[in-house]
C-alpha cells in the first residue's frame, strides 16, 4: 500500500501545475479543473486504503490546507481536491467510528449516575446547635444552620434509568457527616411509570412530594444556601412521603396538572405510626403557560392532610406531644422572564409560596411527667418572596423575605409558661445572595442574611457556598 | 348537590379529552427548523408546534408548563438528539405523561440519527465544556442533511398517521425536488465562498462549513458553552494576524459582545446566520433560510 501525505500531496499538486499560475486565463482554469477532476476520481479508487491514514493526519491536512489557500489559485484548487478527497476519507471514518462506538457489554446498561458535592463556609452571630423557630411546634427535621466556619454539606448520589418499557427507577442518597459518623439518608427511592395512558401517571415509592413549588427541588437546585423559614416551620424543611402518587395532564394547551398522593405520613406534620394504612394524604394543582415568547408562568394551589398521633417535641427540656387533627394549604406561584425566551444573557426569577396550617386536636404537656392534656388549637402561617435576578452570563443577584405568623394559639387549660416555643412569635428573616456559574455544572454563591428566627436573638449571618455537579447531565424542572 | 358538582366536572374533562380528537396530528418539534420541515411534508394535515424560536440558545431552554402541555397531546415529537435538548427535553417527555412520544416508541424521532455527525469527540470531559458525546448536533446547516431528516419524518408520519400516507409522501416528493433544485442553486451561488477562513462563535456551523468548503480556523468560546474571556479573544486576534480569516460567523441567538470586539480589532465582517427558520426577518422559511444565508455570507466577503 502506497502511503501519501496530505500535504505532501497537496505541495505536488501546487508543484505540478507552475504554468496555471503564472498565467491563470479562463481555458488553463477549465482544463486544469478538468485534470483535477480526473485526478480526484483516481484518487476516490484509493480512499479505500488511504481513509485510516488520513484520518490520523486530518490536523496537519488543515493545516496544509490554509497554507495552501494563502499561496496562490493553483494551491487552493489543489487543496480543495485533497480537502474533498479528505472529507470522503472522514465520512468513510465516521462511519466506521459510529459502528465502533456503538457501546456492547453489560455496562452499557448502567443507570445514570450523577454526584452533587456542596461544602460551605459560615459566619453566624448565634449558634446554630441552639437554633429554633419560636412561635411554632418543632418539625424535628433538619432545620438548623450548618456549623460555624468550615462545614461540608450533604452530598447527593443520584442514579436512574428505564427498567423497562413500563417502568423508570430513581434513586437518590445523601451522605453527610454527623458528629463524625457518616451518615447515608435516603431521600428519594421510587419507581414510575412510563406507559400509563391518558396521561396519568403513577409513582411509588420514596419521593419528594409534588405540593408547592419548591418542595420537588433538590437543595442544589434551590436559588439560596438553605430552605425558606416557610418550609422549615411547616414541613421540617420539606414535604418526603413514603407512600403513592398519581398525576395527570389535561389535554390542553394551557398546562394543568392535577395529583393526588397517600403515603405513611411518618414525618412531620405527621407523626410515627403503628396502624395499617395511610397516614397522609395530598392533592394539588398546578396550572401553568406562557405570557408572549419572553415570559412564562406557573400557579398552584395544594393541600396536605394528616392525623398525627401523639406527635412529640422538646421545648425547654420538656418532652411534649400533640395528637389531632393537621391541614395546610399551600399557594404557590413562579414568574420567569427572559427577553426572547433566551435565557443565556440575562433572565428574571420571582417565586413565592403562602402556607397556612389549621391543627386542632389534644396537646400533652410532659408526657413523662405530669402529663396533664388539653384541647388545643394552632393557626399558623407563613410564606416568602424571592426574586433572583441573572444580570450578565454567569452571573446572577437575589434577594429573599421570609415571614412566619404563629397566628391564634389556643393552649386550653395548659399553662403558655409551660410552654415557651408556642409563645405567640412572628418569625422574620431577609437575605440577598450572588452567585457565579462558570458553567452549567458549577456554582459559587455568597449569602447573606439577617435571621430572627428566634425571639429577640437577631442572627447576621454569612454563607460561602459551592455546589457542583459530576456525571450525568441532569434536566431540571421548571 | 355533590353528584351535581361531580357531573359538571366529569363534563368539563370529557370536554377536555376531546379537543385533542378534532385537532389534526399534532407534531412537537424541539426546534423551529424540524418544525419547519414538518409543514413542508405535512401541510395543513399537521399541527405543529415549535417548542423553541431562533433567538433561543438551543441549549438552554427550560421545561416550561407550556412545553409539558404541547408534548401531553402530541402524537410525534421530533427532536434534534445528539444531546442538544438534554437539558429540558427528558423531563418535558417525563412530566408530561403521553406514552406514545418516550424515546424509543415511533412517536419520537431524532433527526441526528438520520445524518452522519461531525466533530465526534475524542475523549469525553467536561474539563473540555459543553461537549456533546454523539458529536456535534447543529446538522440543520447543512441542507443535504434536510433531505435524510425529510425522509425519516415522512417514514414516520406514514406509519402513525397511515390515512394520510399518501399526502406525506406526496408533500416529501414536492419537497424534495424543490430543494435538490435550490441546492444547485445556492451551491452556485456560493461558490466563492470555497475555501475561505471564517472564525466562528460558537461550534455552531461544522455543517454549514462542510458543505460550502468553508475554511473553519476556530471558535471565539474557548470551550463549547464557555464565554470567551478578553485574554483568549487577543489570542484570537494574534492568530488572525498570522492566519487571516475573512469572516466572522455568529448564529442570530448569541452574544454579540465577542464577535463585536474581534471584528472591530481585526477589521473583520461580523456575519449574523440565522441560524434557524425565523432568526432574521428574511429566514421565514426552510428555503428563505439557505436564501438568506448565503446572501449574507455573500455579502461579508465584499
Amino acid at each position: 500500500m502506497t502511503f501519501v501525505r496530505p500535504g505532501v500531496l497537496c505541495a505536488a499538486l501546487a508543484a505540478a501545475f507552475p504554468a496555471a499560475a503564472s498565467a491563470a486565463t479562463d481555458a488553463d482554469l477549465k482544463q486544469l479543473r478538468e485534470q483535477l477532476r480526473e485526478l480526484r476520481q483516481s484518487y476516490e479508487q484509493r480512499i479505500q486504503a488511504l481513509e485510516q491514514r488520513l484520518a490520523e493526519t486530518e490536523k496537519q491536512a488543515s493545516q496544509a490546507a490554509v497554507s495552501a489557500a494563502e499561496a496562490d489559485t493553483t494551491a487552493s484548487a489543489a487543496a480543495r481536491s485533497v480537502v474533498q478527497v479528505e472529507s470522503r476519507a472522514a465520512e468513510a471514518q465516521a462511519a466506521a467510528d459510529s459502528v465502533a462506538r456503538r457501546p456492547t457489554g453489560e455496562s452499557a446498561f448502567n443507570p445514570a449516575v450523577s454526584l452533587i458535592l456542596d461544602s460551605k463556609f459560615t459566619r453566624f452571630q448565634r449558634d446554630p446547635a441552639s437554633y429554633r423557630i419560636d412561635g411554632f411546634m418543632p418539625s424535628g427535621g433538619e432545620v438548623g444552620p450548618p456549623r460555624k466556619g468550615f462545614s461540608l454539606g450533604e452530598s447527593e448520589l443520584a442514579f436512574s434509568a428505564n427498567v423497562d418499557h413500563l417502568f423508570r427507577g430513581n434513586a437518590r442518597f445523601s451522605l453527610a457527616e454527623d458528629d463524625g459518623q457518616g451518615t447515608v439518608e435516603v431521600e428519594e427511592v421510587n419507581v414510575e411509570t412510563l406507559a400509563m395512558p391518558a396521561g396519568l401517571k403513577l409513582k411509588a415509592g420514596r419521593f419528594l412530594s409534588g405540593v408547592g413549588y419548591l418542595n420537588q427541588q433538590h437543595p442544589h437546585e434551590w436559588d439560596f444556601s438553605d430552605a425558606p423559614l416557610a418550609y422549615k416551620a411547616f414541613f421540617g424543611p420539606r414535604l418526603q412521603n413514603d407512600g403513592l402518587q398519581l398525576r395527570w395532564v389535561a389535554p390542553t394547551e394551557l398546562f394543568m396538572e392535577f395529583g393526588a398522593e397517600v403515603a405513611s405520613g411518618e414525618r412531620f406534620p405527621g407523626a410515627e405510626r403503628k396502624a395499617n394504612g395511610a397516614g397522609l394524604w395530598t392533592a394539588f394543582a398546578h396550572v401553568g403557560g406562557d405570557i408572549g415568547e419572553s415570559s412564562a408562568w406557573r400557579v398552584g394551589l395544594s393541600h396536605v392532610h394528616s392525623n398525627p398521633r401523639e406527635r412529640s417535641f422538646e421545648d425547654n427540656g420538656v418532652n411534649n406531644a400533640f395528637s389531632g387533627r393537621s391541614q395546610t394549604w399551600i399557594a404557590d406561584f413562579v414568574y420567569k422572564w427572559a427577553p426572547n425566551g433566551n435565557s443565556s444573557v440575562t433572565n428574571f426569577k420571582l417565586q413565592g409560596e403562602y402556607f397556612q396550617r389549621r391543627e386542632t386536636g389534644e396537646l400533652t404537656y410532659d408526657t413523662e411527667g405530669v402529663a396533664a392534656s388539653s384541647a388545643a388549637r394552632f393557626r399558623p402561617s407563613g410564606g416568602y418572596l424571592q426574586a433572583v435576578y441573572q444580570f450578565m452570563p454567569q452571573w446572577r443577584v437575589g434577594v429573599r423575605g421570609d415571614w412566619l405568623r404563629s397566628g391564634t394559639t389556643d393552649l386550653g387549660t395548659l399553662s403558655a409558661a409551660d410552654l415557651p416555643i408556642l409563645a405567640g412569635y412572628d418569625p422574620r428573616r431577609q437575605s440577598a445572595m450572588v452567585d457565579w456559574s462558570p458553567s452549567e455544572f458549577s456554582r459559587l454563591r455568597l449569602q447573606v442574611a439577617r435571621d430572627q428566627s428566634r425571639n429577640g436573638e437577631a442572627d447576621n449571618q454569612v454563607w460561602l457556598q459551592y455546589i457542583m455537579s459530576l456525571g450525568a447531565h441532569g434536566a431540571h424542572k421548571f | 348537590m355533590f353528584s351535581k358538582a361531580i357531573l359538571r366536572l366529569a363534563v368539563v374533562l370529557m370536554a377536555f379529552a376531546a379537543m385533542p380528537a378534532s385537532a389534526a396530528f399534532n407534531v412537537f418539534a424541539t426546534v423551529p427548523e424540524w418544525a419547519a420541515l414538518a409543514r413542508e411534508i405535512g401541510g395543513d394535515k399537521l399541527n405543529v408546534f415549535s417548542a423553541t424560536n431562533a433567538l433561543q440558545d438551543p441549549h438552554r431552554i427550560e421545561a416550561k408548563p407550556s412545553l409539558i402541555a404541547r408534548a401531553r397531546s402530541a402524537q410525534l415529537v421530533i427532536a434534534t438528539g445528539a444531546e442538544l435538548e438534554v437539558g429540558w427535553l427528558p423531563v418535558v417527555l417525563r412530566e408530561a405523561g403521553n406514552a406514545a412520544i418516550q424515546p424509543g416508541q415511533p412517536g419520537y424521532l431524532e433527526a441526528a440519527s438520520t445524518v452522519r455527525l461531525l466533530e465526534m469527540p475524542a475523549r469525553l470531559d467536561r474539563a473540555d465544556g459543553d461537549v456533546h458525546p454523539g458529536g456535534n448536533p447543529h446538522i440543520q446547516t447543512d441542507p443535504r442533511n434536510l433531505l435524510k431528516v425529510a425522509d425519516a419524518l415522512t417514514a414516520r408520519l406514514s406509519q402513525l398517521d397511515p390515512a394520510n400516507a399518501a399526502a406525506y409522501k406526496a408533500g416529501l416528493a414536492r419537497f424534495s425536488e424543490r430543494w435538490k433544485a435550490a441546492l444547485v442553486r445556492w451551491e452556485q451561488a456560493a461558490a466563492p465562498l470555497r475555501g475561505v477562513p471564517v472564525w466562528v462563535q460558537h461550534r455552531s456551523f461544522p455543517y454549514l462549513a462542510d458543505w460550502l468548503g468553508l475554511k473553519e480556523l476556530g471558535a471565539l468560546e474557548p470551550k463549547p458553552g464557555v464565554e470567551p474571556s478578553s485574554a483568549h479573544l487577543a489570542g484570537i486576534l494574534e492568530r488572525q494576524k498570522a492566519t487571516p480569516a475573512r469572516l466572522i460567523l455568529r448564529a442570530a441567538y448569541a452574544r454579540p459582545t465577542a464577535s463585536e470586539w474581534l471584528g472591530e480589532r481585526a477589521h473583520l465582517p461580523v456575519v449574523v446566520l440565522p441560524f434557524t427558520v425565523g432568526g432574521d426577518a428574511e429566514a421565514a422559511d426552510l428555503f428563505a433560510l439557505f436564501d438568506d444565508t448565503i446572501r449574507r455570507l455573500l455579502a461579508g466577503l465584499k
